[in-house]
């Protein structure tokens, strides 16, 4: 089985000359389900942005590879091509280009010139997963996000993911914002992706995306490091009497990167 | 002072109208305009200095050119605007100063439509055309660049809608650059009666590489009572080709005037493109899009004058400034004394791909009258680089997100565009622009 691995060894990362996350460690293979938790302000979504490569973040110690390969050596587009995805807790909206343009472009840039996805296919299999994510037709033709609610926003992104169909999946707090129906159909859809290839890093600070899409493996994120790691029953702890256990286990007085 | 260097002299221009069997009216504005030329300014367009620019010196003023018998023996470019050769087409192919093709439908000749090239026009239909030749839209002494213009004019074309005809179909121009000596004083006259309605659309095209060429282009729209005229344009000149580009029409009471203007030379060029709001009712929109790459330095100048009342009169331009190309956008809706219950609205956006592409846009109103609605809206600013790394990271290379963020700028002006043919044309000029 063609399964990856995606391996963070002691990573750094900075903004604006800032030290945001200091030492994380972490694997994600393929056919695993990781979560990332962990109160505001921890370095959770600068973890997301390093690994696909955001302009703003530098990494300044450690590395990240993908099956041995050198992931920061990479432009943002060769990650995604490589077979990284994430799915923005902001995404950015563009004027006159349509969604269907887009995630066509975003198919056929994996493709072969001259082998590029037929439109009747591309249609189909786009029809499909806008069905299963309970979107409006017209979403297709809309412009990439511009005007989108921000459930719509949400399940934009899943309808990438579905779309791509990438080796390791990044999800930024694909939960916030989400009412508990369309939290449930956002689920229903990463569920889908579920294999023995397909590896998923969730970032979160709520326990209730868990119920849908259950955890192989729960990590707590506090002053930018990866503090504790656990199973799906961590997660339910966690929901249940909070972070001070942990802080206090760990001697932490401040959760929050300084 | 340095003193101008002159292509042709006075006996070029009497040897020229000769040949061309001129009426000797149209040899006097000549004389005139050439007499006047010296000592006239250059025109001034805001915030672009073009006093070292060239629009004097070139090779031969009087290139003779081969013809075309069909369509199909032009150069690609061109077919690929005009499409499969029928009967039914009207259309006029230049190359460089000399008429080449000209399909005119029998429907329309029956109905009385004039389309022709500028020299049969002066030679043939002389009363009307000198009516209409630089006497009341665009005047030969208003600066350097129209003197030169009415002193040299060697191309063009005339387009004659009389009342209450209405054409259907778009009416073609193509002018062809395919000699890199000949320099180009083309005039266009459009005049619509009343009643009447017309799409008129043309291109520009080179397919020369130039060391240094001069075009001077001037179009004049003469829009009567209640007409319609849509006017396209897609210009597409070569690199080191230098274009003083004047596209300027009047409009009677109840007449609406559209432009849809793709401006993508790739040398420098000074555009102008102002609509007088004469008569009552009446309406201007101007469209237009802007592709600046290389080197090219540009100004754009759009102008909308409210004279008439209850006009209106609305300007979109979006421009994408690549590589290290310059361009100003002024836009001006003024609004005369008298001119009540008029409205100006007009929005410039420029967006800048690269560190040293530069773009400006001057939003200026000018109102002279209370009682009057106007508006602007005006943004000059760099690609967003989170738009890009979102693009990119869903796998697409730094340079189709770039092109998708082009077209999505250009798009609402592009997808509003009111003819069709141009609108085709223009995505696929743009998509080429942007690749290379």
């Amino acid at each position: 089985m063609a399964q990856s691995t995606l391996t963070i060894k002691d990573l750094h990362v900075a903004i604006d000359g800032k030290e945001i996350l200091k030492g994380v460690n972490l694997e994600i293979k393929g056919g695993e389900f990781h979560a990332i938790m962990g109160p505001n302000g921890t370095g959770k979504s600068t973890l997301s942005s390093a690994i696909m490569g955001h302009p703003k973040y530098e990494v300044t110690q450690g590395s990240i590879t993908l099956d041995g390969e050198d992931v920061l050596e990479m432009e943002v587009d060769e990650r995604a091509r490589a077979g990284l995805f994430l799915a923005m807790q902001y995404p950015s909206e563009i004027t006159g280009v349509t969604n269907a343009e887009f995630l066509r472009s975003a198919v056929n840039a994996r493709r072969e010139e001259g082998d590029e996805i037929s439109l009747m296919k591309f249609i189909r299999q786009m029809d499909s997963n806008m069905d299963m994510l309970e979107m409006d037709q017209d979403m297709a033709q809309r412009y990439l996000n511009e005007g989108f609610s921000g459930g719509e926003k949400k399940r934009n992104e899943i309808l990438q993911l579905m779309t791509i169909e990438p080796k390791i999946a990044i999800l930024d707090e694909i939960d916030s914002g989400l009412d508990i129906d369309a939290l449930k159909v956002v689920s229903k859809g990463i569920n889908k992706m579920r294999n023995e290839e397909f590896g998923c890093l969730m970032i979160t600070h709520y326990q209730r995306l868990l119920n849908y899409i259950t955890p192989d493996h729960v990590h707590v994120m506090m002053q930018g490091k990866i503090v504790k790691s656990g199973g799906a029953e961590l997660a339910e702890r966690l929901e249940a009497e909070g972070y001070d256990w942990i802080k206090q286990e760990l001697g932490i007085e401040d959760e929050t990167v300084q | 002072m340095t003193e101008t260097k002159w292509s042709v002299d006075e006996s070029a221009i009497r040897d020229f109208s000769a040949a061309n069997n001129e009426p000797e009216w149209l040899l006097n504005v000549r004389l005139d305009a050439f007499s006047k030329v010296e000592d006239l300014p250059l025109p001034k367009p805001d915030k672009t200095k073009i006093d070292k620019w060239n629009f004097t010196e070139f090779g031969a003023h009087d290139a003779k050119s081969a013809t075309f018998s069909t369509i199909s023996e032009l150069p690609e470019s061109a077919q690929a605007v005009i499409g499969e050769e029928h009967d039914e087409q009207n259309v006029y192919v230049q190359r460089n100063s000399t008429p080449a093709i000209l399909k005119l439908s029998n429907e329309l000749k029956e109905a009385g439509v004039i389309f022709t090239d500028f020299a049969t026009a002066a030679k043939e239909h002389s009363d009307l055309f000198q009516k209409y030749f630089m006497q009341q839209v665009v005047k030969a002494d208003e600066h350097k660049l129209t003197a030169l213009h009415a002193a040299l004019v060697n191309g063009g074309v005339f387009l004659y809608v009389p009342k209450n005809v209405e054409i259907k179909k778009p009416v073609q121009a193509v002018f062809i650059h395919d000699d890199a000596q000949a320099a180009l004083f083309n005039h266009v006259i459009v005049a619509a009666e009343a009643n009447s309605s017309v799409t008129y659309v043309e291109n520009y095209i080179s397919t020369v590489e130039t060391e240094q060429s001069v075009v001077n282009i001037i179009t004049e729209v003469i829009a009567g009572d209640n007409s319609q005229v849509s006017y396209g344009a897609v210009d597409t000149l070569g690199e080191n080709t230098t274009t003083y580009v004047n596209r300027r029409g009047i409009t009677a009471p109840n007449a609406r005037l559209e432009w849809s203007l793709g401006m993508m030379n790739d040398g420098n060029t000074v555009s102008e493109n102002v609509t007088n709001l004469i008569g009552d009712g009446s309406f201007a929109d101007t469209k237009m899009v802007v592709v600046g790459r290389g080197k090219q330095s540009q100004n754009f100048t759009t102008k909308v004058v409210h004279f008439g009342k209850h006009t209106e009169g609305y300007i979109l331009k979006h421009g994408v400034m690549k590589d290290e190309a310059k361009s100003i956008f002024n836009g001006i809706g003024k609004i005369e004394h008298g001119a009540s219950k008029s409205n100006a609205e007009q929005e410039s956006r420029v967006l800048m791909l690269s560190e040293k592409a530069r773009g400006d846009a001057n939003p200026i109103l000018l109102i002279d009258e209370d009682d009057v609605t106007a508006g602007h809206a005006a943004s000059v600013g760099r690609v967003d680089p989170l738009q890009l790394y979102y693009l990119m990271s869903r796998g697409i290379s730094q340079q189709e997100a770039e092109r998708l963020v082009i077209h999505g700028f250009l798009a609402p002006v592009v997808n509003k565009l009111p003819i069709e043919n141009v609108k085709k044309q223009l995505t696929g000029v743009i998509e080429r622009k942007v690749r290379q």
